[in-house]
Order: C-alpha cells, then sequence, then structure tokens
C-alpha cells in the first residue's frame, strides 16, 4: 500500500492566536442561535414512520373480516427470544370460516421479550402477523404488557389485500380442483 | 421617602442596601444557571427546557405559556430539586473543611459586589453620584484582592474530598489562577496610568475610570476604553474567562477527564453553591469589564448618562436616573455574561499545557508590552498636553 505523505503545514501567526478561529466559531454558533430549532416537540410532535418500519407486532384480519391467522406456530418457532405463544383452536362447522384450517384458541406476543426483528412476519405463510408503526408501548404491570389475541387483532386492524386465499381454495375444491 | 431613607442610621442604611444588591445579584447567579441551559440550546438549535409549569400560571394567557416556554419553572424546580435532594457526605472525607469550602465559595463572590458601583444618579448640583455599597478608593484593586480569594475554597474543596480528582482539579485550578491574575492585573494597568494625571489625588476608583469615558462627541474622553486601549480589553476578558472557570479555560472541572473536577464528591446544595458561587464571580466580572472597558452606565459612547438625562428632563428625578442607570449598567453585563455563554458553547476547553503556554507565554509578555507602550504613549501626550 502506497505511503501518502500529507505535508502538515506549520499554523500561521493569526492561528496561533487562536482568536479569527474563535471568532470564527462564534459566528457559526450565532447562525444556529437564529436559525429553525430542529427539536421535534416530542408528545405533540410525532416522527414520521418510514414504510417497512417494525413497530409492535400485530394480528390483521382480511377485509371480510376473518382472522388470517391459521396457527400454524411458524411465528411460534422461528420467534428468537420465544415471544410468541399459541394455543391452535378447531374453528366450529357452522361458522362462516369454516372452510379454513383452523384458527388460533389464543395468541400471546410477550412484548417484555420481543426483540422487534420481524422474523415471525418474514416467516408467515398467511400475511397474517405485520410489524406496524406502533412504536411506544408501555404498560403499568409485566402482564399488561402480554398482548393477548384481542389485543393484538384491536391494535391489527384489516390488511387490505385482496389474496382471499381460502375462499380461492374452497371454489377450487367446489369443481373438483380441476386447473382454470 | 428619599428623606426618610437618608435620615436612617448608617448602619440600618448600609444593611438595606447590602440586602437590596444580594437581592439582585443572588437572581441573577440563580438564573445563570438556566439561561446556561437556554443558550446552550439555543446555540445548538434546540429548544431548551420549556415543559415546566405551575398550574396556577397556566391559566395566565400568553405570559404563562411564554414563561413555560422559556424554562422559568424548571429553575424553580431545579432550585427545589437541589434544596431539598439528600445530601451525601461522603466517608473518606475531611468533614470540616468539606463543609466549609461551598460557604467560602459564596464569601468572595459576594463580597466582591460591595465595591462595584452598579448605577449613578445626578445630584442637585449635576455631578454624577455613584450607587455603590462601598466607595473605597482603591476600588479595583479590592475586586482583585477578594475575588482571587475564591481560589481558597476550591483548593479547599479539592483537599478535603481526599480522592484524585478533585484534587487534581484544585491544583490545576490554583495554577491557572495565578498565572491569570498576573496578566488581569497588569493589562488593567494602562486604564488607570490614563485616568490618573499628575498633581492630582491618585486613584484606583472604577467611578473614575467611567467618569473616563463620560465625554461628549469632540472629546476622545467620549470613546469607550475598549476603543482606546483594545489589547487592553482584551487580555482582560482573556484572562477574566481563566479567572472564572469559564470554557475554554475550565480546567478546573474538565469533566471529560476529571469527571467534575474539585465539585466531584459534592452533591445536592453544597453543589449548587458552588455554582452561584461561580455565575456570581461572572457577573461581577462582567461588571468590572463593562465598568472597565465599556463605559459602565454610559448608554452609548460619546452619550453619557448626564446628555440623557439632560435630553429626557430629569434632572430633578434622581431615583428615575439611578434605575435608567442600573437597567442600562445591567443589560451591559447580561450581554456579557451572554457572551460568557456563547463562547462556552462555541469553543472546546485546552490542554493544560496549552492553557499554560497562553498564560506565560502569551498574556504575560503581551500585557507588559501593552503596559510598557501605553505608558509611554500616555507619559507623551501628558508632556505635550
Amino acid at each position: 500500500m502506497a505511503v501518502i505523505h500529507v505535508e502538515r503545514k506549520p499554523l500561521t501567526f493569526a492561528e496561533r492566536t487562536y482568536l479569527p478561529q474563535v471568532f470564527g466559531g462564534l459566528l457559526i454558533t450565532l447562525k444556529h442561535f437564529f436559525a429553525p430549532r430542529v427539536t421535534l416537540e416530542y408528545p405533540e410532535q410525532r416522527p414520521e414512520i418510514s414504510p417497512g418500519y417494525r413497530g409492535v407486532p400485530t394480528l390483521v384480519k382480511d377485509p371480510n373480516g376473518r382472522e388470517k391467522c391459521v396457527s400454524c406456530q411458524l411465528c411460534e418457532f422461528v420467534c428468537p427470544p420465544k415471544a410468541i405463544r399459541i394455543t391452535p383452536g378447531e374453528i366450529p362447522a357452522d361458522a362462516p370460516a369454516a372452510h379454513v384450517e383452523k384458527a388460533p384458541l389464543e395468541f400471546e406476543i410477550n412484548m417484555l421479550r420481543c426483540i422487534y426483528c420481524g422474523l415471525c412476519e418474514e416467516v408467515c405463510p398467511e400475511e397474517a402477523i405485520v410489524l406496524q408503526n406502533v412504536y411506544s408501548l408501555c404498560g403499568y404491570s409485566r402482564d399488561e404488557l402480554v398482548n393477548n389475541k384481542e389485543k393484538l387483532y384491536e391494535l391489527g386492524g384489516t390488511l387490505p389485500d385482496r389474496h382471499f386465499k381460502w375462499d380461492k381454495k374452497k371454489e377450487a375444491a367446489g369443481h373438483g380442483n380441476a386447473h382454470a | 421617602m428619599t428623606e426618610f431613607f437618608a435620615n436612617l442610621h448608617p448602619v440600618i442604611l448600609g444593611l438595606l442596601k447590602g440586602l437590596a444588591v444580594i437581592c439582585v445579584i443572588f437572581p441573577i447567579a440563580g438564573a445563570c444557571s438556566m439561561a446556561e441551559r437556554k443558550v446552550s440550546a439555543w446555540l445548538q438549535g434546540r429548544y431548551g427546557p420549556n415543559r415546566v409549569i405551575v398550574p396556577w400560571f397556566a391559566w395566565i394567557p400568553f405570559l404563562g405559556r411564554g414563561l413555560q416556554r422559556l424554562g422559568v419553572f424548571n429553575l424553580l424546580a431545579d432550585g427545589g430539586k437541589l434544596l431539598f435532594k439528600e445530601d451525601p457526605l461522603p466517608g473518606h472525607v475531611n468533614k470540616f473543611y468539606f463543609m466549609i469550602a461551598p460557604g467560602i465559595a459564596m464569601i468572595p463572590a459576594f463580597t466582591t459586589v460591595a465595591v462595584v458601583p452598579f448605577g449613578a444618579y445626578l445630584d442637585a448640583a449635576g455631578r454624577v453620584v455613584p450607587l455603590m455599597l462601598a466607595n473605597v478608593d482603591v476600588g479595583l484593586l479590592a475586586v482583585f484582592a477578594i475575588a482571587s480569594l475564591g481560589i481558597y475554597s476550591m483548593i479547599l474543596a479539592g483537599w478535603a474530598s481526599n480522592s484524585k480528582y478533585p484534587f487534581l482539579g484544585s491544583v490545576r485550578a490554583s495554577a491557572q489562577l495565578i498565572s491569570y491574575e498576573l496578566s488581569l492585573t497588569i493589562s488593567v494597568l494602562p486604564v488607570f496610568l490614563l485616568i490618573n494625571r499628575p498633581g492630582m489625588p491618585a486613584t484606583l476608583s472604577l467611578v473614575e475610570v467611567v467618569q473616563q469615558q463620560s465625554g461628549v462627541f469632540p472629546s476622545w474622553h467620549g470613546l469607550w476604553l475598549v476603543f482606546v486601549m483594545p489589547v487592553s480589553a482584551l487580555i482582560f476578558l482573556v484572562a477574566l474567562f481563566a479567572e472564572t472557570n469559564r470554557l475554554p479555560f475550565d480546567m478546573i472541572e474538565s469533566e471529560a477527564d476529571l469527571v467534575g473536577g474539585f465539585h466531584t464528591e459534592y452533591g445536592s446544595f453544597k453543589w449548587s453553591l458552588f455554582f452561584v458561587a461561580e455565575y456570581s464571580h461572572m457577573t461581577v466580572g462582567s461588571g468590572v469589564f463593562v465598568l472597565l472597558f465599556f463605559g459602565g452606565w454610559n448608554p452609548l459612547p460619546w452619550v453619557p448618562l448626564a446628555t440623557v438625562v439632560h435630553w429626557l428632563g430629569l434632572q430633578g428625578w434622581p431615583v428615575l436616573v439611578g434605575a435608567i442607570s442600573i437597567v442600562i449598567f445591567l443589560a451591559k453585563v447580561l450581554f456579557m455574561i451572554f457572551f460568557f455563554m456563547w463562547v462556552r458553547w462555541t469553543v472546546p476547553r485546552f490542554r493544560y499545557d496549552q492553557v499554560m503556554r497562553i498564560g506565560w507565554r502569551g498574556l504575560l509578555p503581551l500585557s507588559l508590552l501593552n503596559l510598557v507602550v501605553y505608558a509611554l504613549v500616555i507619559a507623551l501626550l501628558q508632556k505635550a498636553g
């Protein structure tokens, strides 16, 4: 590797008195004194959350209001800090979503363990678990910070996708799973 | 009203005046801690503390909100916290000296105020009478003598703390203060060479220095001394920064390498006393600087207080004139305090060897040269005139 010799000039007299530099610095800070403030006054002003932000993981419903999770438990397996606990459940035969394989009976994410890595979102075959833009989470007790299924759907809302995977599957089954 | 005060016993009058001055200087010193936080924030593009508010003030439109944004109530909260916080006494310290060091810091800081004139009024004959607690002949010498006692509190604090960082801080502080006191004193000598003429009683009075700067236009007496003696003013200012331990000469605290310097072991109220003392030193130092080089209570160069009084027709109102002069003087002092803070949040700290080099090899020879040059010039001028 080539050695680059940097010429180090001796300080001029003006530089050795420090004064021109000090006054230059004073001018710079004075400019900032009159410049607009850069502080974001947090509780009143909120930061803009960019798309793809990994906030609190939530569960979402599809546009028909059906819970998308089929409790395959992939997220539970992949979760590095083991924050997710799923109790799988059956869907009653008379329910409108009876054609869907399964649904979670209970779904808990312990936010004290969650590291917001987003692996659950990546691994989910149903796009049912999504890290959204909730970034400020707090509670008075440990129990409060374990999000149950109800809380997760409340946070998650509806994902406006148009896949309707299970409805198409049911329809296909209706005419013998023939390729269209 | 005026007669009632004039007929009071001198001791009571002195006590009242002293209390009045303390009532001004103490809040200024306290408010400086908040000003420091606000100025640092403004210089860095932040807002600074602006959240705390007393509920009743929130009901006042505009004013309450304005005071909140200025952080005025943060100051009260800070004071309350420092007052009521537990005051730990480390087991390894020399308890007696550890306890009295903050008090010793306060004494010279407040004593110097007594000999600094902070305003003036015109008496019936139209002469300028200074407002000050003790009009002593030694004037500036008294300020220097008392102010340099402030170092003892730091030495005591550092030594009594019985741990190495405070000790290093106080050793540095003493070396630094001694080095810069020389240049500080020598830099003001030309000023007194100028105002002491042959055949007149010698004086070191700060009032005389202001009188020197109170001429009207054609006379060069109206010119503030900063324009007559810029080098003296510069040396005095730099040495003042060092004497008040402000950045860039913050050797004594140097958070980066000495934790907190001499007050590392201190907490709560004792710690805050050190700060009030530092800010009082700053206030008095700024006051002396304004008196020496920036015309004291004269509003503008060539526009002395007497002219302003004449314009406003206030000859018969000594109290009002006094108030105006105090406001002018305080405005200059507050600007100087702002300047202290402005510099602090602009320049980084010098290294210890740089501080020593600037003091001994820069400022001291320069101030000596300055003294010799001005002595010659003044001698020639007095011979000619």
